[in-house]
């Protein structure tokens, strides 16, 4: 499915050409949303480490921005959201392709691309801790922000009410 | 040679509040191991249970010396999800005062690099400049460090027309005083001897790592958000990217000072050319429809970004913060093998870790 | 009178010769030789510490008052200002800080944070007030201070160590 924003076609003819070249490759793409400089692709889990590959090899996507978890509650899901862009195609350093999954939310378990792209390191760990979402491949899935006895439940998860409120 | 297992502890006579584990064979460091986390608060949990007005002041906090670049992306995809157009003069207004944060941002380093060689005149004299931009920045937000003065829509209150004239005198007197700090401290035989060819980061693992900021630049990488995915006004200015091919912590020290530099050329530039006209939008409420936005920005040490998901509710549904000290944590085991003991303070702070950036 | 009052009564004036003699010019002198040599630790947590720099620069300079910034060890520092936020994390490591300061030590709780867990007062990392773990002398409110206010707070921090009683 290609869906695009209402915006001139001039504008997001960059970004509309990446699209078709994943989309050729690989045909059971879920979703792909495009805004000016934006991409959004949803995948399902099976494929998520050859898209991964390819837009590391062959769209020159060299490094990864950030990693995010989402909590949907009310479908059951945790989405992981990476965000990849460019240092070194010069003209298309200003677009950024986010890379999605969902996943059950009672049994988190994903691949992790640190062998695509080293940079992820930190922030799957972060993801882990913050969510529980395992990342299968990752060298040392520990604590990293939260203090060393927690025993509560991942504090980012909608279940989990701050104190005081 | 026996190898000895060192923590350089959560408290630092400095810095914030960081733990490294060395592991040490002789006087070389071999590993080193970043353990952050002692000043994590929770800012994205505390973003889901505020509204979108009530966020802005404790989402500056984590970089308050650089206040207006940590906020900015954030009300940049507030307004892309409201799909508002900002009135012209907020917009330089915005400018003037990320640039200004830009240059209190990179004095406050240098003094502190300053602490971390024991050469306590590199202390002083930026400390002591850093005051005429604090109170420049006091003049048109009305506070000295914390303002939450950008709001969606443009910017909380007009500039006084003073500030042109204060503005003008503070860049003259600090162009003059830039060039004794190049003769002074950058060109110091001793402060060269201990930062010329340490803490070396090569190109590749500057782009595979996903490096950002001034330690990206001084890898031989010329990428900086405000040409590269260009934002706000900055198109229509006219600056310069200082980028070196040494790859050490001396030439991150001279591109934070070259920097100062262009930043100044900006707000001049931003001060001929600002028009007359409103500030902001009168939006009645801010309602923003459900949808996702990811923005970023060139905040004083790198790359700052926000990725933001609304329901359409009265609180975000999802705030995701990444912070250009967050990204850079994953330098520290890269650039310190090899080093000696005594070099490893000006190196940790060469790549101006900011302890609270990155744990939010 | 009484066999044993003539003696009470001797000793008590003796004690009162004494006290005035003896033991408050010295008082006088300790607290005095303590105010103007104050050496911080200062625990540079968060956002709070940039007005701490600021302070110790060359227009605020809180040298002329009697603290010297002097970044050295712990084991030679009397006042320990907490500047900013506490979280669960460290704050074991600071009580080890506070216990392993040589008495007597006096403890200031800069910024709104420190005092009362301020902005974050729903966060599930921070500690409400550092004065949970560690006693507090001087709570100095703010988000963050102003330089004037930290100034404010080491004359009265003087102030309390000028009337305190040695022991």
């Amino acid at each position: 499915m290609l869906e695009t924003s209402n915006t001139e076609s001039t504008l997001i003819e960059r970004e509309q050409k990446l699209a078709a070249d994943l989309k050729s490759r690989f045909d059971d793409v879920l979703e792909i949303t495009i805004k000016p400089k934006r991409i959004k692709i949803k995948v399902k889990l099976e494929k998520l480490l050859d898209t991964a590959n390819y837009i590391n090899n062959n769209l020159g996507f060299d490094h990864s921005t950030s990693v995010s978890g989402v909590d949907y509650p009310n479908s059951k899901e945790f989405e992981v959201v990476y965000h990849l862009s460019t240092y070194g195609r010069e003209d298309i350093r200003d677009i950024v392709i986010a890379l999605s999954t969902r996943i059950s939310r009672d049994e988190p378990k994903t691949q992790s691309l640190i062998s695509i792209w080293p940079s992820v390191e930190y922030s799957e760990r972060e993801t882990f801790e913050m969510f529980g979402i395992i990342f299968v491949g990752h060298p040392k899935l520990e604590k990293l922000l939260l203090p060393e006895d927690w025993n509560d439940i991942p504090p980012l998860r909608k279940d989990f009410k701050p104190p005081g409120r | 040679m026996s190898k000895l297992s060192l923590s350089v502890g959560p408290q630092h006579p400095g810095s914030g509040h960081m733990r490294i584990i060395l592991t040490l064979s002789g006087d070389y460091i071999i590993e080193a191991i970043p353990d952050p986390g002692y000043v994590h608060r929770g800012e994205e949990k505390l973003a889901e249970y505020r509204t979108y007005i009530q966020n802005i002041p404790h989402l500056e906090r984590p970089v308050l010396l650089d206040a207006t670049g940590a906020i900015f992306p954030y009300i940049l995809a507030v307004e892309d999800l409201m799909n508002i157009i900002v009135p012209e003069r907020a917009q330089f207004i915005r400018v003037i005062m990320a640039e200004l944060n830009r240059i209190i941002s990179h004095l406050y380093y240098m003094a502190i690099y300053g602490i971390f060689m024991g050469h306590s005149t590199m202390f002083m004299w930026p400390v002591g400049d850093r005051e005429v931009f604090i109170d420049l920045a006091n003049n048109i937000a009305g506070q000295r460090v914390s303002y939450a003065f950008l709001v969606p829509g443009g910017v909380r209150n007009d500039m006084p027309e003073i500030v042109k004239e204060r503005a003008e005198k503070a860049c003259n007197y600090f162009e003059k005083h830039l060039i004794e700090y190049e003769r002074i401290f950058m060109n110091n035989p001793l402060f060269e001897k201990r930062t010329k060819g340490v803490g070396i980061l090569s190109k590749q693992d500057a782009i595979r790592l996903g490096v950002v900021g001034p330690t990206l630049r001084a890898s031989g990488v010329k990428s900086d958000v405000r040409k590269d995915d260009t934002y706000s006004v900055y198109d229509q200015l006219d600056f310069e990217i200082p980028v070196s091919n040494a790859c050490d912590s001396w030439s991150r020290a001279w591109i934070h000072m070259e920097e100062m530099r262009q930043s100044m050329s900006i707000i001049r530039q931003c001060l001929k050319r600002i028009p007359a006209g409103p500030v902001k939008l009168n939006l009645k409420q801010i309602k923003v429809p459900p949808g996702e936005s990811f923005s970023r920005v060139e905040a004083a040490r790198g790359t700052l970004s926000y990725y933001l998901i609304s329901d359409g509710g009265k609180v975000p549904y999802r705030v995701r913060i990444m912070t250009p000290s967050f990204r850079n944590l994953i330098t520290i085991p890269n650039i310190m093998k090899g080093v000696m003991l005594a070099d490893m303070p000006p190196t940790y702070w060469g790549i101006d870790y900011w302890p609270v950036e990155a744990d939010r | 009178m009484v066999g044993g009052a003539s003696p009470n009564i001797f000793v008590g004036k003796l004690k009162d010769i004494l006290q005035y003699s003896i033991n408050e010019p010295l008082n006088y002198l300790v607290n005095w030789g303590r105010l103007y040599a104050l050496w911080p630790v200062h625990l540079e947590t968060a956002c709070c510490s940039v007005e701490w720099g600021a302070v110790s620069g060359p227009r605020y300079d809180i040298e002329r008052w009697g603290m010297l910034a002097a970044f050295g060890s712990l084991r030679q520092c009397d006042v320990l200002v907490i500047l900013g936020t506490v979280n669960r994390k460290m704050a074991p490591r600071v009580r080890m800080i506070y216990d392993q300061m040589p008495e007597p030590k006096y403890v200031i709780a800069m910024g709104a944070c420190a005092v009362s867990g301020g902005l974050y007062f729903d966060s599930y990392s921070v500690l409400q007030g550092v004065d949970k773990i560690i006693p507090v002398d001087i709570y100095l409110s703010g988000c963050p201070p102003r330089p004037e206010q930290l100034i404010e707070a080491l004359i009265m921090l003087q102030n309390k160590i000028r009337i305190s009683k040695i022991s």
